[in-house]
């Protein structure tokens, strides 16, 4: 034994268990996360408890079982302390009951077993969560159209119609009548421009007021289709459904989402239902202050920006890397170069936040405002945290990234192929432009790939530069110039942030925050190991031209 | 055919065309080169843009006050009137001066030209005391010889004609021009204080020898828009003559009498038919005399200007008894003589002095700076400050008024109020308080930056001391035991622990392992136990297994062995959680730690912190750590193993001290990430800025509070400045680290490549 501890066994042993610990935390993270995040998605069973309450009643609780925990509980006649099973339902129909979720105590249910409640309707709604109930019978215009069996079939049929308008009534107001509204903002700007210039005569003001005269007229006619949209959404009527308690609700036509029944779907129908919800999710609008819904204005917002950034971040980093390693001489200002560089690399990232928002923002945009949009003053233009900022900021916080990674490739690259390049008669530059790069492509797009992974998964600087809560608009659409620089946006990661810290209803928001949270992992080491492969690849490569 | 070719190729390099091919590529070639330099070296210039920036920002705050004297003109109205009041609007364009008289002389600031002028509704009697009533409101009380007491309050009004400011001073009676009757003989001493809902007077009559209090409620009238006041509290208190000073506290409850001499008696008189006697104090050292006397802003603390040049802040304090007394807070020089007057600046706490040399000093109280001083040729006998201290109206005593310019954005931050212990009103104590904004217009703001920087350590210290250990050691298994294939996927794996958005790991440690860690605390506690022996034991007992069961694992795939070893271990140790608290801490150990062993617990605190950040850690540390050990050359390793040297002896002894070095900047790097990280401390450490080193306590870091408090901070402010001051100390802190690890690592890359 002294022997064994004299050779160091012990710390070999210890060390090995680093090793493990530290790769068990990893993929305990993970799993973790992709456990929590894809239950979301599943349906899951709804049950049918019968309580017995203190004062002797019984009450009926039908939802979803969410968690489990042990609570200890203190016997009253033997003293003794019990852990009993807490149950963390999700009851639903939060216009009724007030909240989502519930904690029942097991020992309070009667015949204390888990019951399906068989033909159990779930109703996603836009508004109030979900419900849960049988249904009963369809009502249009006060008059019931379908009754028991009747019903199922002709609901799948009205939630299909029901989507269908819904999908033109988006179309109108989102595109048709928020290009106009578009239009008319930039018509007043332009009122103003011309104002502050004093060229604002008669015959500037009687063309602007025709073109306002004609999106106006614009405006009013497809208000009266979306009208005309509505009002047949309206005449759709409402389904009944009976609650837990015996209580009877309608649920309008016009605030369904979806609607399943996840006791009686087989598995195939359940995986079905799993894809179904995770398009939802991905291709859905926020509902809820962002706790249900889908979360597509963020990823639109989180893309867009990491490609302005990539735009911003590839030619500064390139540049630089190419002066490293072939136009810097060893000398003091290369040195003071890789200084730069990994104090660059080593800032913390909400430095370049207040730099960004100093900066950038008040400084730079506040000049562009004084400058250029002094019409639309006091509201500013660029003198405000917007997307063009934030992409600033994250290309200069992964200036270092791209510049690594480049460097590495072209330090890879055998000296012989640029003498040669030369040996021909290549200038230099052109010996770099049509051999060097070329060939050191996928080391750049292995540093961009990182870049883009981590400007996608800060959020720190961000939150100082142009994200937001919830944009009223996307930065890109179909309105000229498109891509709206001066645009606040939406990123995954805030939307993390915000929903699981600010949101009012934690609880309920959780699963969605695990669900946004396995999408970031998903893209972030997505890109990473992409960006792993290309490497080696490239190692491979250049390793066979060495030799 | 050959000299055909010869001769096209010789027509091809030759000629003004070919010459001028030659020339454009050659200048686009020098374009590029100077374009990719340029290019390249503007890196360094980010860098030095990023902090000198920062540095540009911060600088303001260490700068002195300017005063300039700008204007001088004959003090409108009557000279020989001693003044009594200056109002000023916020524009600075019109000012409003009251006389002993009861002469309202408006007039604009820029040449002293006459507004208006008019006379307080004085009904022939005089007026014998005068008091400010709201420094805030500008509300004023007039004694009269008649008894009675006019309240008055100074406003102005705004009107745009043609786009143009005018500006008019006005006075109003918010109690009535008949004023308040409170006796028959002249008032010779007063103070008055006024809020929502209550005022009380505080007065002294010709010939008498007591102290009046009065309290009076406000009622709306139901008539008119006229207050009116109702008594319901009346007292006295016995007094000599030598009582020069009444001063009535903010807050209605400190009354302070004070004689020439220093002697101050303070009453609380909350209850003013039993006013109580709280204390007899000295407020100047003996043989010295009070010139002046005057509340800064918020009506706490009382400047005394002394006749030995001083200017002393004195406040009441709580002691442990929750009883209040006057303490010697802090002594200002006042470089000329006899302190003839306290002035006080509006919107922060702020103050001037005018002495018996002519001088006018402009000081900060809390920040305990002298920001500047101007000369002048005559006696001064009145200084008022403009509402938001970038200007001041100065008298002198031959009938002069000056007009000052000042420019003093932030007199509020010094080096001892960023970083020393400083006694804020209210506090019992110096102390190291983080508190930027509140609601009141009176705050104090307490801008010290060591529970900050107190925070940020404390959380990149628990988190390095779980990190380190862990990194290290699998650093060093990786890079010297384990097998080159399960290397290349080990290493990856771990690595990306680096790319997981720190934003995921603070929320799982604030929603998740918060909780779940104060419902397992012991177990977690217990992990420290159970895992190393557990590992130790099983590690023994593999030794003692036979052979041919031992070469099964080879030292290098140990790794893999201990997978299911610490995962069962760590679920044994959690599940022991239950039964060790029932055993040791009464069936709850978060209970335990606040009832039995005193100490406080927050759920999210520096454990939690120490367990999320330490694991973000983790990947910077061993990445470059097991760099360096791998780099050691393989013939010192093999030389030692040859000469029987165990592995682990090799390590130790040939392969550490080589790869120190690189393990050393390892652990910087890794610190310097662990300052910088805000998501996860912003989401799971409470964010309460407390100077605590409690395990179970929270923090606020400095780059947390960045995240919190930046978006609402004013721009230009203080508070503004302030929070880029904390990002410059980032800046620097990260700045040396990062510096001394890459110098450590170039120091050791030349070795390497020497032996």
């Amino acid at each position: 034994m002294k022997a064994w501890f004299k050779e160091g066994e012990h710390w070999v042993w210890f060390s090995a268990a680093s090793v493990s610990i530290s790769v068990v935390l990893v993929v305990g993270l993970l799993l973790m996360i992709s456990i929590r995040g894809l239950v979301h998605f599943w349906p899951h069973e709804v049950y049918d408890y019968q309580l017995q309450s203190e004062n002797g009643q019984t009450e009926q609780i039908v939802g979803e079982l969410h968690d489990t925990k042990l609570k200890e509980i203190k016997n009253s006649e033997s003293g003794m302390i019990e852990k009993i099973p807490q149950f963390l339902m999700k009851v639903g129909n939060r216009d009724i009951y007030g909240i989502d979720f519930r904690w029942i105590n097991t020992a309070d249910i009667i015949g204390r077993q888990d019951r399906l409640d068989n033909g159990v309707t779930v109703i996603e709604r836009f508004e109030y969560g979900n419900v849960y109930g049988h249904l009963q019978t369809i009502i249009q215009e006060g008059q019931v159209v379908a009754e028991q069996k009747q019903v199922l079939p002709m609901m799948h049929q009205l939630v299909e119609a029901s989507q269908t308008l819904y999908q033109r009534i988006n179309h109108i107001e989102k595109v048709t009548l928020g290009g106009i509204n578009y239009q008319l903002e930039q018509l007043r700007l332009e009122q103003k421009k011309l104002q502050a210039e004093d060229q604002y005569d008669t015959e500037a003001e009687s063309a602007l007021n025709q073109q306002r005269d004609e999106l106006n007229a614009e405006f009013r006619e497809q208000q009266a289709v979306l009208k005309g949209l509505y009002s047949q959404l309206n005449r759709m009527g409402e389904v009944s459904l009976s609650l837990a308690g015996g209580q009877v609700i309608q649920v309008p036509f016009k605030s369904i989402v979806r609607f399943w029944q996840p006791n009686n779907m087989s598995v195939f129908e359940k995986t079905g239902f799993f894809f179904n919800s995770i398009g939802h999710f991905l291709f859905g609008e926020p509902r809820e202050a962002n706790t249900e819904g889908g979360v597509f204005p963020a990823i639109v917002g989180t893309i867009t920006m990491v490609i302005l950034m990539a735009i911003f971040v590839t030619p500064m980093g390139v540049i630089a890397a190419v002066y490293m390693s072939e136009y810097a001489k060893e000398g003091l200002v290369l040195k003071i170069v890789r200084i730069s560089i990994n104090n660059l690399a080593g800032v913390p990232s909400i430095v370049f936040g207040i730099f960004g928002l100093g900066f950038f923002v008040y400084i730079i945009g506040g000049s562009i405002d004084d400058l250029f949009y002094e019409y639309a003053l006091p509201s500013p233009t660029f003198g405000t945290p917007a997307l063009l900022w934030a992409s600033l900021t994250m290309a200069l916080l992964t200036l270092p990234v791209v510049i690594v990674s480049t460097q590495e490739g072209l330090s890879r690259i055998p000296t012989a192929l640029r003498e040669g390049g030369l040996a021909l008669g290549a200038t230099q530059s052109e010996t770099i432009m049509k051999i060097v790069l070329p060939m050191s492509m996928p080391a750049i797009m292995t540093g961009l790939i990182l870049a883009v992974a981590r400007a996608a998964g800060e959020v720190a600087p961000l939150m100082l530069v142009g994200v937001v809560k919830l944009a009223p608009e996307l930065p890109i659409d179909f309105n000229a110039p498109f891509i709206h620089l001066d645009r606040k946006f939406m990123h995954l990661g805030f939307h993390i942030y915000d929903v699981g810290f600010q949101s009012p209803n934690v609880e309920a928001s959780q699963p969605l925050v695990y669900a946004t949270s396995l999408l970031l992992v998903l893209i972030i080491v997505g890109l990473n190991l992409g960006a792993i492969t290309i490497r080696n690849r490239l190692r491979e490569k250049y390793k066979a031209l060495g030799n | 055919m050959e000299q055909q070719t010869q001769k096209a190729l010789d027509q091809a390099l030759k000629g003004p065309r070919f010459e001028k091919r030659i020339k454009r590529r050659n200048l686009v070639d020098r374009s590029w080169a100077s374009s990719i330099s340029v290019g390249g070296v503007g890196v360094i210039f980010s860098v030095l843009l990023i902090m000198f920036f920062l540095v540009y920002v911060v600088a303001p705050l260490f700068v002195s006050a300017k005063v300039e004297p700008t204007k001088v003109y004959a003090l409108p109205g009557s000279p020989q009137a001693q003044t009594l009041f200056y109002g000023m609007d916020e524009y600075k364009e019109t000012a409003m001066r009251i006389t002993d008289e009861g002469d309202l002389v408006g007039f604009t600031i820029e040449d002293g030209s006459l507004l208006k002028q008019d006379g307080l509704p004085l009904n022939g009697a005089r007026i014998t005391s005068f008091a400010k009533v709201s420094e805030k409101d500008n509300i004023l009380a007039f004694g009269l010889s008649d008894g009675r007491l006019l309240l008055t309050q100074y406003d102005y009004d705004v009107s745009y004609q043609n786009n143009v400011r005018t500006i008019h001073p006005k006075l109003s009676y918010p109690f009535g021009k008949q004023g308040v009757e409170l006796a028959e003989e002249a008032i010779c001493q007063l103070a008055a204080r006024v809020d929502d809902s209550q005022l009380v007077i505080v007065y002294r009559l010709e010939g008498q020898d007591e102290i009046q209090i009065r309290q009076f409620d406000k009622v709306e009238s139901m008539f008119s828009d006229e207050t009116v006041l109702e008594e319901y509290a009346a007292g006295q208190i016995p007094v000599t003559d030598s009582v020069e000073w009444l001063k009535l506290g903010g807050y209605m409850r400190n009354l302070y009498l004070v004689s020439k001499s220093g002697e101050a008696n303070y009453y609380d008189i909350r209850n003013a038919s039993t006013p109580i006697h709280l204390q007899t104090v000295q407020l100047v050292p003996d043989g010295q005399n009070i010139r002046s006397l005057n509340f800064l802003l918020g009506e706490y603390s009382l400047m005394v200007g002394t006749d030995d040049s001083r200017v002393l802040q004195w406040f009441p304090v709580r002691d442990e008894q929750n009883e209040f007394s006057l303490q010697l807070i802090r002594s200002f020089e006042v470089e000329g003589e006899s302190v003839s007057f306290v002035g006080i600046e509006h919107n922060r706490k702020g103050f001037v002095t005018l002495d018996d040399s002519n001088q006018f000093n402009l000081f900060h109280s809390t920040a305990e700076r002298h920001l500047a001083s101007v000369n002048f040729s005559d006696p001064l006998t009145y200084i008022e400050m403009a509402p938001r201290g970038n200007g001041a109206l100065v008298e002198t005593a031959s009938g002069q008024l000056h007009v000052l310019e000042i420019e003093n954005e932030h007199p509020d931050v010094s080096f001892s109020s960023l970083w020393g212990e400083v006694w804020y009103e209210g506090y019992e104590a110096p102390d190291y308080v983080w508190q930027s904004s509140s609601a009141s217009t009176d705050f104090e703001p307490k801008f010290s930056m060591v529970p900050l920087t107190f925070g940020t350590i404390k959380a990149a210290f628990y988190a390095m001391l779980f990190a380190v250990p862990i990194a290290v050691m699998a650093a060093i298994y990786t890079a010297f035991f384990m097998e080159g294939k399960a290397r290349q996927t080990v290493k990856p794996a771990i690595e990306l622990i680096e790319a997981l958005p720190t934003v995921i790991l603070g929320f799982l440690a604030g929603l998740w392992l918060a909780p779940y860690m104060e419902s397992h605390l012991a177990g977690f506690f217990s992990i420290l136990l159970v895992l190393p022996v557990g590992i130790l034991l099983f590690g023994y007992g593999w030794s003692r297994l036979p052979e041919p069961i031992r070469l099964l694992v080879p030292t290098g795939q140990r790794a893999i062995l201990m997978l299911p070893v610490v995962v069962i271990l760590g679920w044994m140790a959690l599940s022991m959680s239950g039964p060790i608290e029932h055993l040791f801490f009464n069936g709850d150990m978060r209970h335990w730690l606040t009832f039995n062993a005193g100490i406080d617990f927050d759920q999210r605190n520096a454990l939690v912190i120490g367990f999320a950040m330490g694991f973000a850690l983790i990947p910077t540390i061993f990445s470059v750590s097991e760099d360096a050990i791998y780099n050691v050359p393989s013939y010192l390793v093999n030389g030692s193993l040859a000469l029987g040297a165990s592995g682990w002896q090799t390590l130790v002894g040939v392969v550490l001290p080589t790869a120190s070095p690189g393990i050393f900047s390892a652990i910087m790097l890794g610190f310097g990430r662990g300052i910088g990280e805000t998501m996860i401390v912003l989401m799971a450490s409470g964010n309460t800025p407390l100077m605590d080193g409690n395990l179970f306590q929270g923090m606020r870091t400095l780059s947390a509070n960045l995240a919190v408090e930046m978006p609402e901070a004013e721009i230009y402010s203080s508070h503004y400045r302030v929070l880029f001051l904390s990002g410059l100390i980032l800046f620097i802190f990260t700045f040396v680290l990062n510096t001394l690890a890459e110098v450590v690592r170039e120091r050791m890359r030349r070795k390497y490549g020497s032996l």
